[in-house]
């Protein structure tokens, strides 16, 4: 797919979102591949809170607000459901926060993939409970405070408080997982399609930067999500038949001093604390460098 | 052809569910409700259920996952107990509030600490602010015949709401009984095919469990509280219908034994009222005017056919296996609230018994009512604990 | 907010793409772009989180003031820097 052919048609419109969010972003790019043969399952979180209030109904194509904890199960039933049914032409998605998937939607997701069911299981992650005012969250990274956060969380920052959604899907030996970014909307898009196209079930987990929860003007929501990228706090991966890949190695890569000092959330971050994330970050990008298989 | 069948209460429920031609069915398992469980999926594997059967963690997932098939147009089908169904409550209250047709059978059982894996009302008595229907049955044919006679309520276009189908554990849930198993024909014809207006079709887009305030919020929940009232007729026509096809029913709302000239009358909901009616029985024979009143229906509650049927008793002793803990139990506040302002309101006394699944025998019963008919006084309150020496 | 209305169909669900309220009325800055360099790239359809933006042959995007927040996602990523924020008298 190149940017010229991404369908025109808008499947949700006059969104209450804050300016700049990229979730919504995320969500209306998504349904353009998807196209309108789509049922949304959207728990408790940015999407549904702001898409959801009557009689301001944004959604054009059918959609549930889930309740928090049973995303994963809705999923489960929607899809046993169509399957009974014989209806092959419908995209059953998720559409699930961090919040609404690697902490109170945790079992119900993991259960989910088990269960072979066919759907989208799509995590916007914002890195907090954003819509309830930025609490932590177990995606929320190293560093970052959030209004739960103590001082003593950003005073030494490690990854072993914060889960890693990718390898908690990949441990379920789900056919299809990818991490993406909406900065980067061909790979995205890509990974939309072929996540639609999975006989089974499928994760994508995309990492979709919050203006006001993360401190930053939100005109640069785009350019946050590329130096996630390129900081490599956000490789784009992608898991599929057993094989994980990565999918877009970036032009040029950036300190991540540089993505700490571009949002307010890491203001706590002492030089001490981004010197040891810097070496974590290039760890964790030497492991994955390993893991992947060689490129075709 | 019907066909008759040493059943438990369980294994009926789940031959219900094959009846009702339930295509999902989502059951976590938990004592006493287990075998439900693992007898769909023993019918599901011998093809004599065509249904998809989700195997979810918890009970909260069951019927998120039957909520989520009901929106893909399918029967669904859950069922629990005690714990699960306490996990499973913000999903019940979702499904009513959402007009979710379901289905879920309970086997009473008593919540933890003190531990017991045996049969207590508490369970469901504490859901009782969901939003659901709830319907407590005697015997094991009842749990069959109920459950059936269940879709058909929930359905209906103008109740879509949630039922409930108690049965006592271990009493109804373990113990076996002759049970006639309806035609699959007539259970068909009997049961229309499953329609509700909440799905996810992309022919007719809608965002479903929307958030609301102020005036439209009350609308909606004022909409839900006409539909749940009103089932209460749905109720008795249901079951009267059922009686015409099937030819058994229940009595609708309530069932009463031999209240028409009753001064003392004992209210009860579930299988001991089996062992109720042996007391009244006895006490007759006494020379007591006795009478029995189960209550099938207790969510809506039937507060008009309760008065008309307590209307000359000059005594009542309402037996409870609950406690709302800081008041009473449950089923007589409820007949206390149904009986406000009436000409008539006899003394009452709350027996409290049956809790941890302890049996209930009709002498135990007999010495409580005994003490019922010294009180003269309505405004007695008296709450007698089954085993303590009561002042 | 509107008067609430007959709702269609049994309990709190309602009609896809009912959307009484526009997002853009809150603003009164909006992007202005200079259409007559404009390359067809397309990013500021695709980058605009609200869909504010169409086109009809990739090289005349228009802003719907209706539904634009003004966020400046537009304005950031614009190649070409054709795109500024404007003060507007009303969302006409």
């Amino acid at each position: 797919m190149k940017i010229k052919d991404i369908p025109r048609e808008e499947h949700i419109s006059n969104s209450l979102s804050c300016a700049g969010c990229s979730e919504l972003l995320a969500v209306r790019l998504a349904l353009k591949v998807l196209g309108k043969r789509t049922v949304a399952i959207v728990p408790a979180g940015c999407m549904s809170t702001v898409n959801c209030y009557w009689p301001q109904i944004p959604f054009k194509t059918p959609m549930f607000v889930s309740p928090f904890a049973a995303t994963g199960a809705i999923l489960q039933g929607v899809s046993a459901g169509f399957h009974y049914r014989g209806v092959t032409d419908v995209n059953v998605l998720a559409i699930a926060g961090d919040g609404g998937t690697a902490d109170i939607g945790m079992a119900s997701f993991s259960q989910a993939i088990i269960s072979g069911r066919k759907f989208i299981y799509m995590c916007v992650d914002n890195e907090a409970y954003m819509n309830t005012g930025g609490q932590w969250s177990s995606t929320t990274p190293p560093g970052a405070l959030t209004t739960t956060s103590t001082l003593a969380d950003v005073a030494e920052p490690s990854l072993s408080n914060h889960k890693d959604l990718l390898a908690i899907a990949i441990a379920h030996r789900i056919p299809y997982a990818a991490t993406a970014s909406p900065s980067y909307p061909l790979d995205y898009l890509e990974k939309v399609r072929k996540a639609a196209a999975t006989n089974g079930p499928s994760f994508l987990h995309v990492l979709t930067p919050c203006p006001p929860g993360w401190g930053f003007p939100s005109e640069k929501t785009i350019e946050i999500g590329r130096l996630a990228v390129e900081s490599g706090m956000w490789p784009l991966c992608e898991y599929q038949d057993g094989q994980l890949r990565i999918t877009h190695v970036p032009r040029q890569t950036r300190p991540v001093a540089e993505y700490f000092q571009s949002q307010r959330r890491f203001r706590k971050l002492r030089p001490e604390g981004i010197a040891q994330l810097q070496k974590i970050v290039d760890a964790r990008q030497e492991a994955l460098e390993k893991m992947v298989s060689p490129r075709d | 052809m019907p066909e008759k069948k040493f059943l438990t209460g369980n294994s009926a429920v789940a031959y219900a569910v094959k009846l009702a031609k339930v295509g999902v069915i989502a059951v976590y398992p938990i004592t006493p409700q287990t075998p439900i469980a693992e007898k769909l999926a023993n019918l599901v594997s011998t093809g004599e259920v065509r249904a998809e059967y989700l195997r979810v963690e918890s009970e909260h997932s069951a019927l998120a996952a039957c909520l989520g098939s009901a929106m893909a147009g399918m029967r669904s089908f859950t069922a629990t107990s005690s714990h699960g169904l306490a996990y499973m409550h913000e999903m019940l209250t979702y499904a009513a509030g959402g007009r979710f047709p379901l289905v879920l059978a309970i086997a009473n059982r008593s919540i933890g600490p003190p531990w017991s894996i045996w049969g207590e009302q508490q369970d469901s008595i504490q859901q009782r602010d969901t939003g659901c229907i709830q319907l407590y049955v005697e015997t094991a044919q009842e749990a069959l015949d109920t459950t059936i006679q269940a879709f058909k309520i929930a359905e209906d276009p103008r109740v879509l709401t949630p039922v409930m189908v108690c049965l006592d554990g271990f009493h109804l849930s373990h113990a076996e009984e002759g049970v006639e198993i309806p035609d699959a024909g007539d259970v068909e014809r009997f049961l229309p095919p499953f329609r509700t207006s909440a799905t996810l079709d992309p022919d007719n887009p809608m965002t479903l469990a929307v958030g609301a305030s102020g005036e439209q919020y009350t609308l909606w929940r004022s909409e839900q509280q006409t539909a749940i009232r009103e089932a209460g007729s749905i109720i008795s026509d249901v079951d009267e219908e059922f009686g015409q096809v099937f030819g058994r029913k229940y009595g609708g709302l309530v069932d009463a034994y031999r209240c028409d000239d009753a001064d003392l009358i004992i209210a009860i909901m579930g299988s001991f009222a089996g062992v109720a009616r042996d007391t009244v029985d006895s006490l007759r024979q006494k020379g007591v005017k006795a009478g029995m009143l189960r209550v099938r229906a207790f969510r809506p509650f039937p507060n008009q056919v309760i008065r008309q049927h307590l209307a000359n008793a000059r005594h009542l002793v309402v037996i409870d296996r609950d406690l709302s803990y800081g008041n009473e139990g449950a089923l007589c506040s409820e007949i206390r609230g149904a009986l406000y302002g009436q000409g008539n309101v006899p003394p009452i006394v709350n027996f409290i018994a049956g809790l941890g699944g302890a049996d209930l025998l009709a002498d135990e019963i007999e010495s409580v009512a005994q003490e019922a008919i010294q009180m003269t006084r309505p405004e007695e309150r008296k709450t007698v604990f089954q085993f303590l020496e009561n002042k | 907010m509107p008067e609430p209305s007959k709702f269609k169909g049994v309990g709190p669900h309602w009609p896809a793409g009912n959307t009484p309220l526009n997002v853009g009325s809150y603003t009164r800055i909006k992007p202005k772009i200079d259409v007559s360099q404009c390359s067809g790239c397309r990013l500021c359809f695709v980058f605009c989180p609200d869909g504010a933006i169409t086109m009809q042959d990739d090289k005349d995007p228009v802003v719907d003031f209706n539904l634009c927040k003004a966020c400046g996602i537009c304005v950031n990523e614009c190649p070409k820097k054709i795109i500024e924020m404007t003060t507007v008298e009303s969302n006409a």
